[in-house]
């Protein structure tokens, strides 16, 4: 009600009371109804829901071709790219238009001499390669566990990786998204997008000491995927690291045995801890790759490490490595 | 040709400088590279300049040092064209002048009419900048770098750095979250496309977090909200870098002359004064708070004011009252005895006292560090922190480290790259001695110790399995070493765990360990500042005494 109007002592005329009556019931209907819509809706809050992810990227066996490749020379790049050939060729598992991720050690603030990260070189010829077969794109990337901006430069795997035409990723903390794992003691974690829907994946562990298991390997390679308190994952180690396996399967595993951490892993930092084996070890079956190189490097008898068994258990390989077709190269 | 007006350059100058400080300041941080493997980090751009022309600081250095630090010297290129000019530096340098000059010039309820001439008088209260100035002096002569709670770049960085920034991070990326999550392609797409141009400029890699952000920024915005009812407050009355310069220019040869023939008592040349220095006829002009910015001139309708080389007119220098100056001076030499009075500072060190890599000793670091928070700015763990009472009352906003929200970075010595003062001392990765090329000889630097509480830690209270410690430890040998046990869990099944000591002749007091441990609120683990390199006094072992 406007002031003039009382002071002036006038009343409304019927039609402008009206007029008046149906505003101000319109705005309280509109509130009435508003609350009721809102007052439905009320539920519970939860974080967002878990989504469900492409699981297992494997091509199909080739029981004309070997299952394990061992290569041993000076150059890292030749390595990688005669391990390739030993496999069959990278066309047996990438092909034209795929989506390639290729998942090194990119852990911690050290660079390659110190060996705790994957040989930058061995990376970079991977994503060659993949190109080379007609990859549309190949991701590089890791959640690393020290300060990601330096691990990724001073391991000198982004630049080797960029330079080889990959697309390298930092692990961006707003890029994570709630995943259901589907494993036994991993069910909904924190997982770095890059990772969910993609074609092919390719893992390049570095092998280095470990005071808990002995050594790790390929399988604990998958921590790098996760986000959130993976600090946790440590409380049952073998158990998580099958159901980290199992749920992305790789395409294939492809172990840097270059320079090798012997001791004070998985950081390492001094060189009198590195020892040159100058050996690449690729697979399909990311069980037996791991029992070699544990039996080959530390000598760790497969009951020694029990996610082996737990791994082969679960249908994700075979620890009976000496069973497989393996091939062997020496580069002069 | 003719050259453009003096208020105009003056505004180039102050936008040029007011952008590259912002620049130098978004760039105190390491970005990271994919086209270069080095090894050995530094940052591109000379982040710290802005501190190093400060004569403020460098007077503060060399009177609690008796030296001057790395750059420092550069502060003459400012002190001594202020001998000749006055100061010049606040009207077209000062990136904090700059802004206060921006706010004063927005329109605002008690500054209008004849009450904004009033204000832009000079007045007696602008001294009060001189007796600040004469308490931080003194303070730093008995060896406190206090000069930072008031130096203009100290609080200019400090603000934007640790709060201004980080909310703006903040807000940046919910509006971000907001676009990039929208059920419309396009808004998403648009979404991505500022996320990389923002990326590229502005937004953090990961939302950086400061303790006392809230209160760094309200005092910032209070400083800001005084230049609606005084033009310049803080130049005009509180900054002791302006009292300082105002106290150079007593001898400079550059005048303001007025010229009483062509004066008509209109006023103008009060409207726009950011320095409250009389430019009007019939008064003294008081040229130690003139920020030379020429409005003054080029509101003249009559011409009848200039800046003239060795003008003849008297001028009113600072007037200072000496009973106030003997206040400041005895309230100078009384704050550090009274703030040191009490046990913190010798007796009774407070425990989680971690300083950044390369401290010196604390009784330097305090009379060093000028509060700036550069080194928490370019933390790349976010885990330098601002103080509270940490250090003492004196030590209010010197850095901290605080592991649980970033342990020190192996390799990493960028906080004591940027330090103007070397309260951090500039040190190499070498130096730092964490992750050395072979074992032999190297003499790390310590932060202080790790503790286990086995109360709370896993394989020892809870028989499970874990080390994390163990895995984060960076030194080779590691400090934390594990034993096989056996232990007895809940159910009565006997299990074999690996249970975590520490060798404290190994720690480095990195706060990786606290950092990882998965006990998440209060850590199993936890660093203490006993062992700390830069002290003789603070230490456990006999073998691991300094010198």
């Amino acid at each position: 009600m406007t002031v003039s109007a009382m002071d002036s002592g006038k009343t409304l005329n019927r039609r402008e009371a009206l007029i008046r009556l149906l505003g101000v019931a319109g705005v309280g209907a509109g509130t009435a109804g508003l609350g009721i819509w809102l007052n439905a809706r009320s539920e519970r809050p939860e974080t967002a829901l878990a989504i469900s992810a492409k699981r297992g990227h494997t091509v199909a066996a080739n029981p004309s071709l070997p299952d394990i490749a061992i290569v041993q020379g000076e150059d890292p790049t030749l390595l990688a790219r005669h391990a390739m050939d030993e496999m069959g060729g990278i066309r047996r598992f990438i092909g034209r238009g795929d989506i390639v991720l290729v998942k090194p050690n990119i852990g911690w603030d050290r660079t390659p001499e110190q060996a705790a990260n994957t040989n930058p070189e061995v990376v970079a010829e991977i994503v060659r390669q993949s190109l080379d077969a007609g990859a549309k794109k190949v991701i590089v990337t890791d959640v690393s566990c020290n300060e990601p901006r330096r691990c990724f430069q001073r391991s000198g795997i982004a630049e080797a990786a960029q330079r080889a035409g990959a697309e390298v990723i930092l692990p961006d903390p707003s890029k994570f998204k709630e995943v259901d794992l589907g494993g036994e003691v991993l069910r909904v974690w924190p997982v770095f997008e890059p990772f969910l829907n993609v074609d092919k994946v390719v893992n390049v562990p570095i092998a280095k000491h470990h005071a808990l298991t002995g050594c790790t390997l390929g399988m604990k390679n998958w921590y790098g995927m996760l986000g959130g308190q993976r600090n946790q994952l440590h409380q049952k180690i073998h158990e998580s690291l099958v159901d980290l396996a199992d749920f992305v399967r790789p395409t294939l595993t492809v172990t840097d045995c270059y320079r090798i951490l012997l001791r004070n892993g998985p950081t390492g930092g001094n060189l009198e801890d590195v020892l040159l084996k100058k050996t690449l070890v690729a697979s399909t079956d990311p069980v037996a790759i791991d029992t070699y190189v544990a039996k080959s490097i530390w000598n760790l008898e497969v009951d020694e490490l029990p996610y082996l068994k737990l791994a082969a258990k679960r249908g994700l390989g075979t620890f009976e490595f000496e069973k497989l077709r393996t091939q062997v190269k020496q580069l002069s | 040709m003719r050259l453009p007006k003096p208020t105009r350059l003056r505004l180039w100058s102050q936008i040029f400088f007011f952008v590259l400080f912002l620049f130098l300041l978004l760039r105190t941080e390491f970005r990271g590279s994919f086209s270069s493997s080095q090894a050995e980090i530094h940052l591109p751009y000379p982040v710290a300049i802005f501190f190093q022309i400060d004569p403020l600081i460098g007077v503060s250095n060399a009177l609690a040092s008796h030296a001057l630090y790395r750059g420092l010297l550069w502060s003459l290129i400012i002190l001594i064209p202020t001998l000749f000019l006055g100061r010049f530096f606040c009207g077209w340098i000062c990136p904090l002048g700059s802004i206060h000059h921006f706010f004063s010039s927005w329109k605002s309820e008690r500054k209008r009419g004849k009450q904004l001439l009033e204000s832009n008088r000079y007045k007696r209260w602008q001294t009060t900048k001189y007796y600040l100035l004469v308490v931080i002096l003194i303070a730093a002569v008995f060896g406190s770098g206090i000069v930072g709670w008031l130096d203009p770049f100290s609080f200019l960085v400090r603000s934007v750095g640790l709060s201004a920034l980080p909310s703006t991070n903040y807000a940046l990326q919910a509006s971000l979250g907001w676009l990039e999550h929208s059920r419309f392609v396009v808004i998403q797409n648009l979404g991505g496309v500022l996320h990389f141009i923002l990326g590229a400029v502005l937004l953090n890699f990961k939302q950086p977090y400061f303790r006392q952000g809230v209160w760094i920024g309200l005092a910032f915005i209070f400083v800001i909200l005084l230049n609606f009812r005084i033009t310049r407050f803080w130049c005009r009355a509180l900054c002791p870098l302006g009292a300082l310069l105002g106290i150079v220019s007593r001898w400079s040869v550059l005048g303001l002359v007025k010229n009483p023939e062509h004066c008509n008592d209109c006023n103008r040349c009060l409207l726009r004064c950011q320095g409250g220095d009389d430019p009007i006829g019939g008064v003294l002009w008081h040229r130690p708070e003139c920020h030379l910015c020429m409005n003054c001139v080029d509101e003249c309708p009559e011409n009848g004011l200039r800046f003239q080389l060795f003008p003849v007119q008297k001028v009113a220098e600072a007037n200072l009252q000496r009973r106030k100056v003997l206040t400041g001076l005895a309230a100078g030499a009384a704050l550090l005895p009274v703030m040191r009075s009490t046990p913190g500072f010798a007796a009774e060190r407070y425990e989680r006292l971690l300083r950044p890599p390369g401290s010196v000793d604390e009784e330097f670091f305090l009379s060093r560090c000028v509060r700036c928070g550069e080194c928490m700015k370019v933390c790349p763990n976010n885990a330098l922190q601002p103080a509270l009472t940490e250090a003492g009352l004196e030590g209010l906003w010197t850095p901290v480290l605080v592991p649980r929200l970033g342990y020190c970075e192996t390799s990493c010595v960028l906080c004591s790259q940027v330090c103007p003062t070397g309260a951090i001392w500039e040190i190499t990765p070498k130096e730092k001695g964490w992750a050395v090329e072979n074992s032999a000889a190297v003499k790390p630097l310590r932060l202080g110790t790790a503790f286990y509480d086995r109360g709370r830690c896993l394989p020892w209270a809870m028989a499970t399995d874990c080390i994390v410690c163990e895995e984060w430890c960076p030194t080779s040998p590691k400090a934390v070493y594990l034993r096989p046990a056996e232990v007895i869990d809940a159910a009565g099944n006997v299990k074999q765990v690996k249970q975590p000591y520490l060798d404290p002749s190994r720690c480095v007091g990195c706060g990786a360990c606290e950092h990882a441990c998965p006990v998440q609120d209060r850590p199993a683990v936890y660093v203490t500042s006993v062992g700390e390199s830069r002290s003789r006094s603070n230490q456990i072992l006999l073998n691991r005494r300094k010198g």
